[in-house]
């Protein structure tokens, strides 16, 4: 399961993409839209995809994960449009065979995502501005 | 007509006012290149990207193709 949506993204669905009777394992990442920028209120987050290419690019990650982790499995739903704080933008279900597997590969994909797959986010503060933001790299 | 067409993201869509358009390369153009000419540098900076040919990560240096699908690509934020 790998999507960009602009609909809000339904957690379970995402888990049970990767649920299997060999998985001893779930992690769920959820990045949230935060209130604050180093203290700067953010009343809500645009993001924009090269859904194409983003949805290509997830395609790789995923088939790293499976290559580095044995029998790990990873959805990613990633959702754009107009967010408002507190709502999810990323979803990252991942299970393997043991956690220790499900956990490494969870943050492996999603660093990945954040530096390689084509997606922008715009923060809108409470002042009334706003500005692309880049992640960290 | 040798062209391309260049898709726009983010900043580079909202400085260029579209997000797609058909652009003329010239002979052995590179994905730099036709960055540099689309987005002129502005108080001697430019927004430095990745390129994208056809839809994969292309070095700087790629001669984009008669064809091609060319995308710059800011820098990210997702997740």
């Amino acid at each position: 399961m790998l999507e960009i949506t602009e609909s809000p993204i339904d957690r379970a669905k995402v888990d049970a993409a990767v649920d299997h009777p060999g998985a001893g394992a779930i992690v769920t990442f959820l990045g949230v839209t935060r209130n604050n920028f180093d203290g700067r209120p953010v009343t809500g987050l645009s993001y924009e995809a090269y859904p194409e290419m983003a949805t290509s690019e997830m395609a790789k990650i995923v088939a790293e994960v499976q290559q580095r982790w044995p029998g790990a499995q990873v959805a990613v739903v990633h959702r754009i449009g107009e967010l408002v704080v507190g709502e999810v933008s990323v979803v990252i279900s991942t299970s393997a065979p043991h956690r220790d597997e499900a956990y490494q590969a969870s943050r492996f994909a999603i660093d990945a995502l954040k530096a390689r797959v084509p997606i922008w986010k715009k923060e809108h503060y409470a002042d009334g501005a706003a500005d692309w933001k880049a992640n960290q790299t | 007509m040798h062209e391309v067409q260049v898709r726009y993201f983010a900043a580079l869509k909202e400085q260029r006012g579209c997000s797609e358009e058909t652009v003329a390369i010239r002979p052995g153009e590179t994905a730099q290149q036709l960055y540099e000419r689309l987005f002129p540098a502005i108080n001697g900076q430019r927004l430095t990207v990745m390129f994208a040919i056809n839809q994969h990560y292309a070095q700087p240096e790629t001669q984009v193709c008669t064809g091609d699908e060319v995308a710059f690509i800011p820098p990210l934020g997702g997740g």
